[in-house]
């Protein structure tokens, strides 16, 4: 038996979270340099799940790419679909029919709820409380079960089509939807009961990992992040698209810049998430789901294209650089998490390693996003 | 608003015969700024800069109350020139959309960092450098971030062989 190791005051040492952590949600390493439980110096390493999908995007037509998209945040999935279409249609000129995006509004909503829903019992988890998991993931499931009949799939979503959807939403769809709200918002109730006002969860949260406005522009941090940190931020609002402006819906700001801010920002998207889905319901237009004119083989025009929507987890852009051809010359895709996980290096220096796990949760990470 | 006042800024950084006006799609373009037809296009302002005012650029975007959105690069093989985009974006209502491109030779592709001016500017740096082997000069920590930590290979570059 060798004798144990005695640090001097002052002595640190080298911590490995990850890259196969439970509180990482994926393989992300952290290594962090401790002063006891103190943390002195944190660097994140990433790559772990890279795939290159920007690499993919150059050699694949457009359309070969769509199902790409939903694979880099698996929990939103709809929401990248949705930017890599609106691109298309925008460069190309395609008009898209008002009831697929009606649709499309619908089913992105949907997705950020999902989204919301399996963040929000993950992370209390992650804080010890293991029964709000299974109550959100009931509620997901519902949902789940609503877009798989119309999309055909639970997760990698490929239903959106430049112009339009692969398949219209019927009777059954509308009426679960509708049945889904009331259900929905009685949930909400019972999960801000339960969690959001249990003093240890508070205490747990409160002032703990704060970031500032001014860091959070120097980061580019979007999404909850900085709606969290007093900037009233959200592409559906700052840069309308889709069907958006149509809809009456808030933007949830909260002032206090730390994990409980995120928190509660999150949770009141998803009441904001079910006023969008029931207008959509009650607003649906008819007519067709696909645009008319709209070549077989799309090709763009020369030029350099951007587009940004906003995401379960905030800003995703995606930019097209094309020289005419049927793929892309360059494709681009600026993944949100990965600009609110930049930050954590800074902001969780001086930090206690368990407030760390709790402030790492409250950004949000999906690390097949971040790596791409 | 903020789109008058941050071209003029940009503005001031050229001479003034440079062109201001859209040249014809896919032709070669001087530095200079442009005003693009967002519609089309997604963003409001496109600056292609030298190399060496590519701080005073992303300075005036720093003080006009500009976020990041993110740095890439595109490889113009044909051209021998590596290009290097930044992005940038607003969180007020006075939505603006700003573009920074610099072009640099293929057999010497050194842009100095804006991780001074941009903390966030790090990570994307490193990842440009990472696919395409631009090399930020200043820039303090310039190791693989996406690819293995031995990589030296750059993929997106457009003569990588796998």
């Amino acid at each position: 038996m060798s004798a144990p190791i005695q640090l001097q005051p002052g002595e640190t040492f080298i911590l490995n979270v990850g890259p196969q952590h439970p509180a990482t949600h994926g393989v992300l390493r952290v290594k962090m340099e401790m002063d006891g439980e103190y943390i002195v110096k944190a660097e994140t390493v990433l790559g772990y799940v890279h795939r290159m999908h920007e690499k993919m995007g150059e050699n694949r037509t457009y359309a070969q790419y769509l199902p790409n998209l939903s694979r880099l945040d698996y929990l939103g999935a709809l929401g990248y679909t949705h930017g890599h279409v609106l691109l298309i249609e925008r460069a190309a000129g395609i008009e898209v029919p008002e009831r697929a995006e009606y649709i499309r509004a619908i089913t992105v909503e949907l997705n950020r709820l999902a989204s919301h829903l399996f963040w929000f019992g993950c992370y209390v988890m992650d804080l010890g409380g293991f029964s709000p998991l299974m109550y959100a993931l009931e509620d997901r499931e519902y949902i789940l079960d609503m877009l798989e009949a119309v999309t055909g799939a639970r997760l990698t979503y490929c239903y959106y089509r430049f112009g339009g959807l692969y398949n219209d939403v019927d009777d059954d769809f509308i009426e679960a939807a509708n049945r889904f709200i009331p259900r929905m918002r009685k949930s909400l109730k019972k999960y801000a009961a339960l969690v959001t006002g249990n003093i240890i969860f508070q205490k747990r949260l409160e002032g703990i990992g704060h970031i500032s406005a001014e860091m959070c522009r120097k980061y580019g941090a979007t999404g909850a992040v900085a709606r969290g940190s007093g900037i009233d931020f959200d592409v559906r609002k700052n840069e309308p698209y889709s069907v958006y402006p149509e809809f009456d819906f808030d933007i949830p700001v909260y002032h206090e810049c730390d994990s409980m801010a995120r928190f509660k920002v999150r949770m009141d998207e998803m009441e904001q998430s079910l006023r969008i889905i029931e207008q959509g319901l009650a607003k649906l237009p008819g007519g067709p789901i696909m645009a008319e004119k709209k070549p077989k083989n799309i090709k763009l025009p020369v030029g350099d294209f951007y587009q940004a929507v906003e995401t379960a987890r905030g800003s995703f852009g995606i930019r097209i650089v094309s020289d005419g051809d049927k793929n892309a010359y360059r494709l681009k895709l600026r993944s949100p998490t990965y600009s609110n996980m930049h930050l954590f290096d800074e902001a969780c220096e001086g930090m206690m390693i368990m407030d760390a796990l709790a402030f790492m949760g409250s950004l949000d990470l999906v690390i097949p996003e971040i790596d791409r | 608003m903020i789109q008058e006042t941050t071209r003029e800024a940009l503005q001031s950084l050229f001479a003034e015969s440079a062109p201001a006006v859209e040249v014809e799609a896919g032709a070669p373009r001087g530095n200079g700024v442009i005003t693009r037809d967002y519609n089309a296009h997604g963003y409001h302002l496109d600056a292609q800069v030298a190399a060496d005012q590519l701080v005073a650029a992303v300075e005036i975007i720093d003080q006009a109350g500009f976020f990041i959105e993110s740095i890439t690069g595109v490889d113009w093989i044909k051209e021998n020139q590596l290009e290097v985009i930044y992005d940038f974006s607003r969180y007020d209502f006075d939505t603006c959309r700003v573009v920074i491109r610099t072009r640099v030779p293929r057999d010497q592709p050194i842009v100095p960092t804006i991780t001074t001016i941009y903390a966030g500017a790090n990570w994307h740096e490193r990842e440009t450098h990472d696919f395409f082997g631009i090399k930020f000069a200043g820039h303090p920590h310039l190791i693989p971030l996406l690819l293995p930590e031995d990589a030296d290979f750059h993929p997106l570059l457009k003569d990588f062989k796998a």
